[in-house]
């Protein structure tokens, strides 16, 4: 097994807000080794840009506060760590892509000097002219064409698509071990998505690091994760590899997130299925386990008592009370199950 | 860019003619005399100086007489002080108005912008309630009662600074600052909201997760963005403050510009008040044209129409 990276014991964070103390994420655990990929799903708000933010230290505080745990990086503590160490950290070790490449370049700066800044910022001993062939040679890497040209253009004059691929050679600049990619495909068209996880694939293959993936489109996680993390109202529900999480779902929320993506290939008159209710108000979360309310299997103990992680294998985890010795067996509901088989199916017609 | 520009001065051309116009039917409509506040002529006397002046003439000619001092900029002998060419009072005391107008718009832009941008970065804290307050005070208070204020204290009780005239430097620092403290304070205000604005975006997100410092971030990144506002609002202020104020003028007792576009409209000294404002409308027309170029220098988004690469 390579080396752990990245160790998050318990996170809390937290949101000052007039109506009261949001809380965005409730104890958060997860680990993360060298070269491995990591998805985070879940739906709008539940916590996993948060945590992604946190792990660089990008909530404002105010209004953010750490409310607990750690963040082991390499073994060190970032959380207690000042915004000077903090900012040799960020961008050198870990680095982000953001959701939205419109508007994540600055507007009125050559797309090259942005990606030399981080080159120069970091390392004291490389000159302009070093930065400026290393970030030419990003470009090409990230495959823009005519990167000598485009080095000195900026940013309105490149497509959306072109723009995520600067992004990323902003990220890998400084040769981080960890890439944290929020939502990296979201803004884009579909054939733009597949060139962008393809490139970030190929990247990490080339230089061994590490990615944490946020998304809600479990279908790009299929294609780029290694293990995923189930997010719920500020915790992770499950917790397990791709095949666990795909193939073997224990958790209702994961359930109703599989079975509301919609399916082009097996059941075409099949109706969207959908999780009924909304998210919880995190500033008075629920007594219990927050998914209760919209858990058809609910039981009378899930509005009582918070459930604990349950291990079902080695590598997977969920956190529901479905899994105790003395809860009554819930089957897989159909439609979920019928999914899984198209999967299995599919998986199976690849190998050969 | 050439080719922008020559069209641009095409406009300015226009617009100077449209002002010139008006001006001169306004004067035509406003009653009155330059002569009118002499002791009382004899009837032969006015006569003779109307027809000296050409104010006997129908409306048409006159207009015409002016159109053409405008485009040789030859406005004439003043009506009110004999024998004072409008141009040589310009030339006169344009330099002196420029020099102020100018040390108050260092002072208002920097100290403006320093404020702003302070008062962003510490959004919600002591620093920026501080710079917000002293911006409020600056635009409420009026110039002249700063004026008044700083003469008593700074100049007179601590002796620091000198209370009036016009021979030196320091004899330019409390009216600069009189003058700049307004604009200081507006120009603190926008650059503080459209700093705010700009910090919730994602690139400057971006520039913090790239590991640059508050103040790199900053100045590399945030504030030239968030300064177009601020750019807008300097054309009619740089036509404003170097053509002179003349409350300023006259309570620091300075040989100005501002006091002549007051006083040639009560004088009704028609030469004066058609060269004065000739004169502003070409500085207000320049710097509004610059700072349209301007534009297209701090945000490469922005394409001057007509413009080529």
């Amino acid at each position: 097994m390579s080396k752990k990276l990245l160790e998050v014991n318990d996170l809390k964070i937290n949101f000052k807000t007039y109506a009261g103390i949001v809380q965005a994420v409730r104890g958060v655990s997860f680990e993360l080794y060298e070269g491995e990929t990591l998805a985070i799903v879940g739906e709008s708000g539940s916590g996993k840009s948060v945590t992604s933010n946190s792990i660089m230290k990008l909530i404002p505080q105010p209004p953010g506060i750490y409310a607990g745990g750690e963040i082991l990086f390499d073994g060190r503590d970032l959380v207690p760590l000042s915004e000077k160490e903090m900012a040799k950290v960020r961008g050198n070790d870990i680095a982000m892509i953001f959701q939205d490449p419109m508007t994540a370049l600055n507007p009125t700066m050559r797309v090259g000097r942005q990606i030399t800044e981080v080159i120069l910022k970091h390392n004291k001993n490389v000159s302009n002219a070093e930065a400026k062939e290393r970030a030419i040679k990003l470009l090409d890497l990230v495959g823009i064409p005519m990167p000598e040209k485009r080095f000195r253009q900026f940013p309105h004059e490149f497509s959306g698509g072109m723009r995520q691929r600067v992004v990323i050679a902003i990220a890998l600049a400084a040769d981080p071990k960890l890439l944290i990619a929020d939502e990296p495909t979201t803004a884009l068209d579909v054939t733009i998505q597949a060139q962008i996880l393809e490139l970030m694939k190929d990247i990490q293959k080339k230089s061994n690091t590490s990615i944490i993936f946020i998304t809600h489109d479990l279908g790009v996680v299929a294609n780029v994760a290694d293990r995923v993390a189930v997010m719920y109202a500020g915790q992770i529900v499950e917790y397990g590899t791709v095949n666990d999480i795909f193939y073997n779902p224990r958790h209702p929320y994961t359930w109703g997130l599989l079975g509301s993506m919609p399916d082009l290939k097996n059941n075409v008159k099949e109706e969207l299925r959908t999780i009924p209710g909304s998210p919880p108000d995190l500033i008075h979360p629920p007594k219990g386990d927050a998914f209760a309310a919209r858990n058809e299997y609910a039981m009378a103990i899930d509005y009582e008592q918070e459930p604990p992680m349950f291990k079902i294998s080695d590598t997977h985890y969920a956190k529901t009370w479905l899994l105790h010795p003395d809860a009554p067996e819930v089957p897989i509901p159909d439609q979920v199950q019928q999914r899984i088989d198209g999967y299995l199916k599919e998986a199976e017609e690849n190998g050969k | 860019m050439l080719k922008y520009i020559l069209k641009r001065l095409g406009y300015i051309l226009i617009a100077l003619y449209l002002i010139v116009t008006a001006t001169f039917f306004l004067m035509q409509l406003a009653p009155g005399s330059p002569f009118a506040s002499e002791r009382d002529f004899p009837p032969q006397i006015e006569a003779q100086l109307n027809a000296k002046y050409g104010l006997d003439n129908p409306w048409y000619i006159q207009y015409k007489d002016y159109l053409i001092d405008t485009v040789t900029f030859d406005f004439g002998e003043s009506m009110k002080y004999k024998g004072r060419s409008t141009n040589d009072m310009i030339t006169e005391s344009f330099p002196i108005s420029l020099t102020l107008g100018i040390e108050a718009m260092l002072l208002s832009v920097g100290f403006g912008i320093l404020l702003g941008v302070i008062a962003a970065l510490y959004h919600n804290k002591f620093p920026d309630y501080l710079a917000s307050t002293i911006a409020v005070l600056g635009i409420s208070v009026p110039s002249f009662i700063l004026a008044g204020l700083m003469q008593y204290f700074i100049a007179f009780k601590l002796d620091l600074l000198p209370v009036s005239g016009w021979k030196g430097f320091q004899y330019s620092i409390l009216p600069a600052f009189a003058i700049a403290i307004t604009h200081m304070g507006f120009i603190a205000k926008l650059t503080r909201s459209s700093m705010l604005e700009q910090s919730s975006s994602d690139y400057v997100k971006m520039a913090r997760a790239k590991g640059l410092g508050k103040w790199t971030t900053v100045f590399k990144h945030t504030l030239r963005n968030a300064l177009l506002p601020v750019v807008t609002y300097l054309g009619p202020l740089t036509a404003g403050v170097v053509t002179g104020s003349f409350i300023i003028e006259q309570i620091f007792a300075i040989p100005g510009l501002g006091k002549h576009f007051v006083t040639s409209i009560t004088n009704r000294d028609y030469t004066v008040i058609m060269g004065t404002t000739v004169f502003y409308s070409i500085i207000l027309l320049f710097a509004v044209l610059i700072v349209d170029i301007l534009y297209s220098v701090i945000d490469p988004r922005i394409k001057l129409k007509g413009a080529k690469k």
